[in-house]
């Protein structure tokens, strides 16, 4: 009873605040590093440096007046938040967020759920979040959001094909789609699948880029073109939703990265026999450190570079990374397969 | 009991948002209701221990067909609803036909259970918990040349878009 419901309750009540607040404070975090970047101060009103601003926003978000437009398909337009919101979050039900610790001499894995078909799940449940965006966009029966709706689906049905075939390539070399034998197959390999595969970890990086409507690739709601792209008719709590999954979403994609490709706990160098006392530092503290080091990465790139025109966008999925993850594919299989014999 | 239950609450919400689909008077509200038809089909294959098959599913209809229709539909404008037929009396001949159609079926399969109740399908495989690696080994062996021959189709229907959307190539 206690290992069939308390616990992995406990666990996902754990988890889902962590997420909620990881979101508030990687959204100060995001316009502290702009401002950083652009040699300005950033919020520095509430609180020291700006600590608390977070909640201020909240507050903001909360009070703020909630309008549906008269000619919006309203029960369309209240559901689709809730469903780009929903499958940003039961995607963390897979992460595995560090190894096996004992809490009261009782073994408990850090992850809600370990299938066997980890990774799959994570690709089925972001297939479903396109429904919110578009349905958003149609239901505010109004041209921007429309647009915006259409360009974001377009763009994320495209570099979901790219982001699938470089999951292909690491389960071939994992040989496994469970999160958790991913990781230890990491451990047994000696290294991460970051040096086996960096051309894989590369287009998915890219396409994480995509996949999450960040920038260069913010196309779905590029400012001056669209307004605010599909979410422009929401205000207050319903526009927090959106707002909430898109960063809930960046944290999945750099989680998934931080498990496939950076070795999920493992601490750096794992097989290093020197580096041993490493090991005192708890495993779901490196986790979380390598996953704010690839979420750094996307507010860095945003600071950094322009946006991409539509057509560079669709050429570079479909004509470059698309081919070269299948070729990345034929070349690991072929290796794989010499090596075997 | 428990797998009872869920059988027939997944088997009740499945048919419930099926007549949804042909009922809703919206496109758009009709193509969601088949979303979330497809995604208590996952639940059933889930009850059946086919994890794989469950999410594969979800990917695929749910998740990649489904949104095809939507851009059809939202793209085409079907706000009109559509002129009936002129002929008044074709659509219950249809429905007479149809349900008759129906009745045979399950007189027939009535009839040849009782005839030779024990044959029919061949005992299900084992399935364990990682049935990945198990329908990745069935698929290229015992059904290789189906799975080929899907695979060809695939190809064809993939050039054949191809053509038709680009028309000097």
């Amino acid at each position: 009873m206690i290992d069939l419901l308390v616990i992995p309750l406990i666990k996902i009540v754990i988890v889902l605040t962590g997420v909620l607040i990881t979101v508030m404070y990687l959204v100060l975090l995001e316009r502290k590093v702009q401002a950083w970047v652009q040699v300005r101060l950033g919020p520095m009103r509430v609180g020291p440096h700006g600590v608390l601003q977070p909640i201020a926003d909240v507050l903001k978000l909360f009070v703020k007046e909630d309008i549906t437009p008269v000619r919006a398909d309203k029960v369309v337009f209240t559901l689709a938040p809730i469903i780009v919101l929903v499958p940003a979050i039961i995607a963390f039900a897979v992460i595995p967020f560090g190894d096996q610790v004992s809490i009261f001499g009782k073994p408990v894995p850090l992850h809600i759920a370990d299938l066997n078909v980890g990774l799959l799940y994570i690709v089925a449940v972001a297939s479903i979040g396109i429904y919110g965006i578009i349905l958003g966009g149609w239901s505010s029966n109004s041209k921007y959001p429309l647009l915006g709706a259409l360009r974001a689906s377009a763009q994320l049905i495209s570099y979901e094909v790219a982001v699938t075939l470089t999951f292909v390539s690491v389960i071939l070399v994992s040989g496994s789609l469970s999160m958790v034998d991913i990781v230890t197959a990491q451990k047994a390999n000696g290294v991460w699948f970051a040096f086996v595969q960096p051309l894989a970890l590369f287009i998915y990086f890219v396409g994480a880029l995509a996949e999450t409507n960040r920038s260069p690739f913010d196309l779905p709601e590029a400012e001056q073109e669209l307004v605010a792209g599909f979410h422009t008719e929401y205000s207050g709590m319903r526009f927090a939703l959106f707002f909430l999954a898109e960063y809930a979403n960046m944290i999945v994609v750099s989680a998934v990265a931080t498990t496939l490709f950076f070795g999920g706990w493992l601490r750096p160098f794992p097989s290093v026999a020197f580096l041993h006392f490493l090991d005192f530092v708890p495993t779901w503290i490196w986790f979380v450190v390598k996953t704010f080091l690839v979420l750094y990465l996307f507010l860095w790139i945003r600071a950094t570079l322009p946006r991409y025109r539509y057509d560079q966008l669709m050429r570079l999925g479909w004509k470059v990374l698309i081919p070269l993850a299948i070729a990345n594919i034929i070349v690991t299989a072929a290796v794989k397969v010499a090596l075997s014999d | 009991m428990g797998q009872a239950i869920a059988f027939y609450t997944l088997a009740a919400c499945i048919l419930g948002f099926g007549v949804l689909v042909i009922t809703a008077k919206n496109t758009v509200h009709s193509v969601m209701f088949l979303v979330v038809n497809f995604l208590f089909v996952a639940g059933l294959y889930v009850l059946l221990g086919a994890q794989f098959l469950a999410v594969i599913q979800v990917v695929v209809y749910a998740g990649g067909i489904v949104v095809l229709y939507l851009f059809v539909v939202m793209l085409v404008n079907l706000k009109r609803p559509p002129e009936a037929h002129q002929d008044r009396r074709r659509r219950g001949r249809l429905g007479v036909t149809c349900s008759l159609v129906v009745l045979a079926e399950l007189v027939a399969i009535a009839a040849y259970k009782y005839v030779s109740p024990a044959a029919g399908l061949p005992p299900a495989l084992p399935m364990g918990p990682d049935n990945v690696a198990q329908v990745g080994m069935l698929l290229y062996t015992d059904y290789l040349i189906p799975f080929e021959l899907a695979s060809m189709l695939l190809l064809v229907a993939m050039v054949g878009a191809i053509v038709l959307a680009k028309r000097d190539l």
